[in-house]
């Protein structure tokens, strides 16, 4: 019963149900909720699942090649060359320099073989993918210089895996045969040979991306079956990581690569709203097969050595992290998350260690001992990030802000704005400069840490954070201000903002961006009436210019697009309560497909035409017309 | 029955305007009087005629509220004029929605009065700068009484400006209760002047 797939698949899910949320109210990060999880139901614990916990990882860690995949779906092919910099300058010297160091130190201290020692620096130095990305996206760092400088270096790890595991081998010494652990197809072949085979490898990828996968993904859209589409996403990424593997490469690597050539495609979009739930659900499956695979009782038998160990690693591979920050010139409170963020240790590593345990390279008591330090290491990163954000970075954002308090004395933190805006990205930002200009101070809410600066000397009152937690929102003066405007540029956190505002402050009168008319609906559904689309009032302006430029005067091509606003408008609030007709509540592409059909038959019917006669005389040259012949005839 | 008194109100300009807001501020609050503010509604001049059109049907007197500007009414509300007063609606052979109604402006002037006549300044008595309006309104089938005018507001000071909107306030109330004497009306140029007759 206990090995029945219901019974496993019911105790996964019921741990993360209990346990994700609950870090979640903690305000800690879902990862940390994923690896208590794990702990709780693993062997030592409550026992609910044994040994195949590293069983599910080995599973699960399909999650980190998906997360790669679209990562690479946001980088378009010019973005990522752009970066390569970074890729090798950063990843690069963050490889080299923290396997030299935690050599050395290792050599030192412990009187391990030097192979043994080379072999456990490189699988500490390979940081987490999986919890440094996921950290990043719950933050919203992802999109941030340092976000991007995290990503170079993992990138970097990625590709250095692969000569790694093909060194290991040689520092085993030729007296391992390791033929029956060729991990891939061509390993035998010469090395020339082999490096062709790759490259050739990698240019299929991009040039079958281009003109075989999109025109296929045309076909399987025209048969406007979701689920079809679901597959051959799940099909893409599981291949190109297949025949990546097959040709020695990280598979991780290979969905990257895939994701970048179809970064350009229009089908990106739906790539990533497919691949998306699979990819968390397998995420959160990894963090749990983690957590379960910690073995306590090695770590009780010798918990100092384990714990010292750890804490060594973890600060030698910190300050490695800061100086190559310093050396690429980021700020303190940047480099601090930066460092913090990658000190970990990662899944590459099991797999370095694991291999090394199969050919003899390290005794198998202290792979397993590195294996619980990998995964303590792993455990304490979102820890670790937190004591940052509380502690470290105000204390050294303090300061900073000290100076900056008499640079801008011009802020009082005591006067309360009655304009809100939350989000000032280009949407934002451009209403808060009307504003301005118009002698209205508004008080700025904002995720992103280099603008908080500049808008600070433009005399706005800014809340560098999160405007979805409420204790930001109350400081932000939300009790005593009058209008509240809602311009994130992330559809969902401005949804979730809207939300919190409607119910803890319902007197603030809201004023809401609408990224398009699905957001729209949302927010009708919110009971919001003031909603901007922002794409609406440009593009009929543009439409407008488009008739001017067809020859319609300029004043009645004008008087068209009002009326096309108002009528636009009004059919919004007529969709979004008709919507709830239908069962389905989400709204998939095809249903955004039928609203457009809709909405472009209703078009037809409409009266677009002038509702009103003004300035037209046909109407009263016919009745003149009309009289003068009775008049004739009279 | 009461009468139901319809306010265009047209000024681009509203908050700087000392006259026109205590004008505005007197108007009593009362079911039968309908306070429309133009510039508030189509700030983007989008007359909705149809909206307009109703609201015309539901009052018996309109009044065409404004300052005067080059001897004429502000921009939007010529707009009104032209989207609103459709053929085959308020004039023309099957035109006879606005019939019956009446119609009169309330115009502020910067000028004082003396300046409105053959001899002033402005050559020509109010009365005959609305000739326009006063023709509009025929065509429309409709009853044109004499401009109320509120004049020199430039030189106006604060009680001045509050006394002016007490009168304001009277007027609406007593046109809300007893209506407007058109016979008696048709021998001034002023509504002031006949509504003088009435306060004593």
């Amino acid at each position: 019963m206990q090995d029945s797939f219901f019974f496993q698949a019911i105790i996964y899910l019921t741990a993360a149900v209990i346990c994700v949320p609950i870090a979640k109210k903690l305000g800690l990060s879902s990862i940390l909720g994923y690896l208590f999880a794990g702990i709780i139901i693993g062997p030592y614990v409550l026992g609910l699942i044994g040994q195949e916990g590293e069983d599910i990882m080995h599973f699960a860690e399909f999650g980190v090649v998906m997360m790669l995949f679209l990562i690479g779906l946001e980088l378009d092919p010019n973005k990522f060359w752009r970066m390569r910099k970074f890729i090798f300058g950063m990843g690069g010297l963050q490889v080299i320099a923290t396997t030299l160091v935690l050599f050395l130190a290792c050599s030192l201290v412990l009187n391990w073989e030097w192979e043994t020692t080379l072999t456990i620096s490189l699988a500490l130095t390979l940081s987490s993918t999986a919890i440094v990305m996921q950290t990043l996206k719950e933050k919203n760092l992802t999109k941030t210089s340092m976000g991007r400088s995290s990503f170079a270096v993992l990138l970097f790890q990625d590709i250095a895996i692969i000569p790694i595991l093909a060194i290991l081998p040689f520092l085993a010494g030729g007296e391992i045969q390791n033929e029956n652990l060729s991990e891939s197809l061509i390993s035998d072949f010469s090395a020339w040979f082999q490096a062709a085979i790759v490259i050739g490898t990698v240019a299929a990828v991009y040039f079958s991306g281009r003109y075989i996968i999109v025109p296929l993904l045309h076909v399987i859209a025209k048969t406007r079956l979701q689920e079809l589409f679901t597959a051959s996403a799940l099909l893409l990424v599981m291949s190109v990581s297949f025949i990546m593997q097959l040709v020695g490469l990280s598979p991780a690597l290979g969905a990257f690569m895939a994701g970048v050539v179809l970064a350009n495609s229009e089908f990106r979009h739906e790539l990533e709203g497919d691949i998306e739930p699979f990819k968390g659900l397998l995420l959160g499956l990894f963090f749990i097969g983690v957590g379960a695979s910690i073995n306590f009782s090695l770590i009780i038998a010798d918990p100092a050595f384990i714990i010292i160990f750890s804490t060594i690693f973890n600060t030698i591979k910190f300050f490695v992290l800061f100086g190559i920050g310093k050396l690429y010139k980021k700020g303190a409170s940047k480099n601090l998350i930066f460092a913090f963020a990658l000190s970990q240790a990662g899944e590459f590593g099991f797999v370095i260690l694991a291999f090394a345990n199969q050919i003899n390279l390290i005794p198998t008591i202290l792979g397993d001992q590195m294996m619980a330090v990998i995964a303590i290491s792993m455990i304490g990163t979102p820890f670790l990030l937190l004591i940052n954000e509380k502690w470290i970075d105000p204390y050294f954002g303090g300061t900073k802000d000290k100076k900056s308090k008499k640079e801008y004395d011009t802020i009082d933190e005591d006067e309360q704005n009655d304009v809100i805006i939350a989000g000032f990205g280009n949407f934002g930002s451009t209403i808060g400069r009307l504003l301005k200009s118009n002698g209205i101070s508004a008080t700025v809410l904002d995720m992103n840490s280099e603008r908080v600066d500049s808008l600070r000397k433009m005399g706005f009152k800014v809340y560098y954070g999160d405007a979805t937690r409420l204790e930001l929102l109350k400081a932000a003066g939300c009790e005593n201000a009058k209008i509240f405007i809602a311009a994130i540029d992330n559809p969902r956190v401005n949804l979730t903002v809207i939300e919190k505002i409607k119910k803890h402050y319902p007197h603030l009168k809201i004023l809401a961006r609408a990224r398009n008319r699905n957001d729209a609906f949302e927010m009708v559904d919110l009971g919001i009436e003031n909603f901007y689309r922002e794409n609406l009032y440009s593009a009929v302006h543009l439409g407008v210019d488009a008739l001017v430029a067809m020859g319609q005067r300029r004043y009645t091509a004008t008087r068209q697009g009002q009326r096309f606003i108002k009528y636009d408008e009004q059919a919004t609030f007529r969709l979004a309560h008709k919507r709830h007709d239908k069962k389905a509540f989400l709204i998939t592409t095809m249903e955004e497909i039928e609203v457009q059909e809709q909405l472009i038959k209703n078009d037809l019917y409409a009266q677009l035409g002038a509702n009103d006669h003004a300035w037209e005389s046909d109407e009263l040259k016919k009745e003149q017309a009309e009289t003068a012949a009775r008049n004739n005839r009279q | 029955m009461p009468n139901k008194i319809l306010i265009l109100f047209a000024h681009p300009l509203f908050e700087k305007s000392n006259a026109n807001a205590a004008l505005v501020r007197h108007i009593p609050n009362s079911p039968n009087i309908t306070f429309h503010d133009l510039y508030q509604e189509y700030p983007e001049f989008d007359v909705d005629m149809k909206r307009e059109q109703e609201l015309l049907l539901l009052h018996d007197i309109i009044i065409w509220h404004h300052p005067m500007y080059w001897y004429n009414c502000p921009p939007l509300l010529k707009q009104w004029i032209d989207i609103v007063l459709e053929h085959g609606w308020a004039y023309g052979k099957e035109g006879n929605a606005l019939k019956g109604k009446i119609l009169f402006q309330v115009i502020t002037t910067g000028g004082q009065k003396e300046n409105y006549s053959a001899m002033g300044r402005d050559r020509f008595t109010v009365m005959e700068l609305l000739e326009p309006f006063n023709q509009t309104a025929k065509v429309c089938n409709m009853t044109y009484l004499p401009p109320y005018v509120v004049h020199g507001t430039h030189s106006m000071k604060a009680k001045d400006y509050e006394k002016a909107g007490k009168n304001y306030k009277a007027l609406l109330e007593y046109l809300e209760n007893r209506g407007a004497n058109v016979e008696e009306l048709s021998r001034y140029t002023y509504f002031n002047d006949w509504f003088q007759t009435k306060l004593r």
